[in-house]
């Protein structure tokens, strides 16, 4: 590793390779690994297609043998957090996959909404507008007659992608929809864990992944503030900080990361990560193209705040919805900047305390 | 975080509370609220779906309720509008225990500070200011490396910070800043000590040992007092990052006053004319870097306003204020020299914890992550940002 080499960057600034923030092809090799290091490996978390099962979590749980926690990361106790189905609550020492569930709910302008049986799709009485079954408008004419009817059908349809979508429906005059996502380590490009950590406990893998080596962290902490996802995190009782891997051990024996194997639905993908942020550029398009404008892609742009994710989205909202910043920044690229002026503030310090003996003698 | 009652979660979500929306705003058309969704959002409209209804909300409003950063007269910032996941916090909050930090970060600058002193002392025919300030840097300094370590998780693998030099981390190179300061501090100290004891050998008192291990200490003064700034400034919490340039000043300005203070305090007034001067500065340093902190950083300063943090922050401003003008005024007399240098310490040490407290506090609430970030991809959007 490159330990002396990149000294430089950190203190002046000057940073041509960007080795502390920006864009940075060849993460690996930069960490120091030969240039036959393996590919940079990563998630694609499609959240158009989580059905909140949290095999992920258990997954996770079961092969890292992870202690229990409840909601607020209190270990050995199993706690409800009184918001939906989210028991996890957020990513920590103990829960390296952790399933959001946000529930939400708009208000239908209907001109008379009713409250009867809905229209079965099959009968074709309420479908012309290709209503999937559970809208509430009574007649083909109302709906046409009424813009905003046909914007929520048009909308309703998209995000179903087909006749028939779980995870919207309407009653009344109001349209609930579940939104859930699978959250994880994002194993950035420029990860603030692993430029903050004074003790090398963490580590870039050759895989590209970011890993703690719990015989070398000897808990200082100073990761858990450093993150600006706030994944990782030190586990009351053991001292220690602890978080998601992506498996290392399994990929240095050629398996897929837990998680990703038991996900039944492929919302979380495993891969080489050029090769998932193809795959997530088609699905975006796809989605676009069906209408969903409220799909984007999360982590996936190299030109971001950590230089792009190794663990990146596909989400239906805004991600501070789903718990992640929208902009989030590697708090090192500041360092240099921080540095400059804790020097020019120690030099003012020892200006101060010297100039106090010239003079006169009082 | 505290976690939400159920109850009281139904009625008034964590978000609502914190985000003290303005009434108006609650009684406009559901789908024309300010916020991201209806903008950035095509087609959007979605509120979570166990917000509050209207009514709830005002009858919370009338019931006296709190607006963040509208208390205490203080400089306020614009209401925010965000999202968030249940109100539940973005960034985790720092796992550093409190007092241990907070006091290293006041007895690190407290020694740095009185090193330099000492080691001018030295030179400048001080004898009685010099021995004052080597026993407080040695003090201040080996007293900080306990509270370090003790803050450890595991504090048996201590020596594990000395593995690796990381410039990336503030904590590698402040723990190569601190391994030889306390060392060489924490020796002139035991060398100034051992002048008054008769069975320690000749060459041990003799003087040029305990200059040379002063001096040593003094190089390291400056970075000492300065970097524990950087550690806090270099995280993702809100209220630490954003001022990262100021806060070095702020807390060798601190240092200042409180090593100057305590040094004053305990050295005869005819001794100790550098140490007030060098107190008075640094109280001036430090109050008018803290007034740029908690003003020029919009939402990401009200922390330092409001609740425990704003409370702490306060008194210190009192203390520091007041000890300053007490040691520039009454400085010269033992008593004087004495109380405003008590002022100034604690006036440095309370300004470590209430910005320790305000940085805790601005991890926990989600707003301070959402809104500046909501902003800076706004200003960028505009393309009036880089």
């Amino acid at each position: 590793m490159s330990q002396f080499s990149s000294a430089s960057p950190a203190f002046t600034g000057h940073d041509p390779e960007n080795r502390l923030y920006g864009p940075l092809p060849d993460v690996t090799g930069e960490a120091g690994y030969e240039p036959d290091h393996p590919a940079r490996v990563g998630f694609f978390t499609d959240t158009s297609v989580c059905i909140g099962c949290k095999a992920c979590e258990v997954a996770c749980k079961e092969w890292n043998t992870l202690p229990m926690d409840d909601a607020d990361g209190t270990r050995d106790a199993l706690g409800l957090s009184g918001m939906s189905y989210d028991n996890t609550g957020m990513l920590g020492a103990n829960s390296w996959r952790h399933v959001a569930f946000v529930e939400q709910s708009r208000s239908v302008d209907l001109p008379m909404p009713s409250m009867g049986v809905p229209a079965a799709p099959d009968q074709g009485v309420g479908s012309a507008g290709g209503c999937g079954g559970s809208c509430g408008s009574e007649s083909p004419a109302h709906g046409n007659a009424d813009g905003t009817t046909i914007d929520q059908h048009s909308v309703l349809n998209a995000q179903a992608l087909s006749s028939f979508d779980p995870q919207t429906a309407q009653s009344g005059d109001r349209e609930i929809r579940w939104l859930m996502s699978s959250d994880v380590c994002k194993h950035c490009t420029h990860a603030g864990c692993l430029d903050v950590c004074p003790t090398g406990a963490l580590f870039r893998t050759e895989f590209g992944t970011v890993v703690v080596q719990d015989d070398i962290c000897n808990g200082c902490g100073y990761c858990v503030p450093a993150c600006p996802y706030g994944v990782i995190d030190q586990r009351k009782g053991d001292g220690r900080v602890f978080k998601c891997t992506m498996c290392y051990d399994r990929l240095t024996d050629g398996l897929q990361p837990a998680c990703a194997t038991a996900c039944p639905t492929q919302s979380i993908q495993f891969g080489d990560l050029d090769e998932l942020q193809a795959r997530a550029d088609a699905r975006l398009a796809t989605l676009t193209e069906q209408g969903v404008t409220t799909a984007r892609l999360y982590g996936r742009d190299t030109d971001d705040g950590v230089g792009g994710a190794g663990a990146f989205f596909l989400l239906l909202d805004e991600p501070e919805v789903y718990g992640l910043p929208p902009d989030p920044v590697v708090t090192t690229r500041d360092l240099p900047s921080m540095w400059r002026h804790a020097a020019g503030a120690a030099a003012m310090l020892v200006g101060v305390a010297l100039s106090g003996f010239l003079g006169r003698r009082r | 975080m505290t976690r939400p009652d159920p109850e009281v979660a139904q009625a008034d979500t964590p978000e609502m509370r914190t985000s003290g929306r303005p009434a108006e705003a609650l009684d406009a058309p559901l789908d024309h609220r300010p916020g991201t969704s209806g903008v950035a959002t095509p087609g959007g409209g979605w509120r979570r779906a166990d917000g509050p209804t209207r009514g709830q909300q005002r009858r919370k409003r009338k019931g006296g309720g709190r607006r963040g950063g509208a208390r205490d007269g203080d400089p306020t910032v614009e209401d925010a509008e965000f999202q968030s996941y249940y109100g539940r916090q973005i960034v985790k909050s720092a796992v550093w225990k409190t007092p241990d930090v907070p006091l290293y970060l006041f007895l690190g600058g407290a020694a740095g500070s009185s090193a330099v002193l000492g080691a001018a002392a030295e030179f400048s025919d001080r004898p009685a200011l010099a021995r004052t300030a080597h026993l407080i840097a040695g003090g201040g300094a080996v007293a900080s490396v306990g509270f370090l370590i003790h803050d450890l998780g595991r504090p048996e693998r201590f020596l594990h910070m000395l593995r690796v030099f990381k410039p990336t981390s503030p904590l590698s190179v402040g723990s190569y800043i601190l391994s030889p300061f306390s060392a060489l501090t924490g020796a002139a100290a035991a060398l100034t000590l051992a002048e008054r004891v008769d069975r320690v050998p000749g060459w041990v008192k003799a003087p040029w040992l305990r200059r040379t291990a002063g001096v040593g200490g003094a190089v390291f003064g400056g970075p000492m007092a300065a970097y524990t700034a950087v550690l806090l400034a270099n995280t993702a919490t809100p209220s630490w990052h954003e001022p990262g340039n100021q806060l070095p000043f702020v807390f060798t300005g601190s240092g200042l006053a409180a090593g100057g203070g305590l040094c004053m305090a305990f050295t005869p007034v005819d001794q100790a004319g550098p140490a007030r001067k060098a107190a008075v500065v640094g109280a001036a340093v430090e109050l008018a870097a803290m007034h740029k902190v908690e003003n020029d950083h919009g939402i990401v300063s009200e922390p330092f306003h409001i609740g425990r943090a704003g409370k702490l922050l306060r008194i210190a401003k009192a203390c520091t204020a007041a000890g300053a003008v007490g040691a520039a005024v009454l400085g010269g007399k033992r008593w004087g020299a004495v109380a405003s240098g008590a002022l100034l310490a604690a006036g440095s040490a309370l300004t470590r914890f209430g910005v320790f407290d305000a940085g805790m506090a601005s991890s926990k609430d989600p707003k301070y992550v959402v809104v500046p970030q909501r902003e800076r991809l706004a200003a960028r959007a505009a393309g009036t940002q880089t």
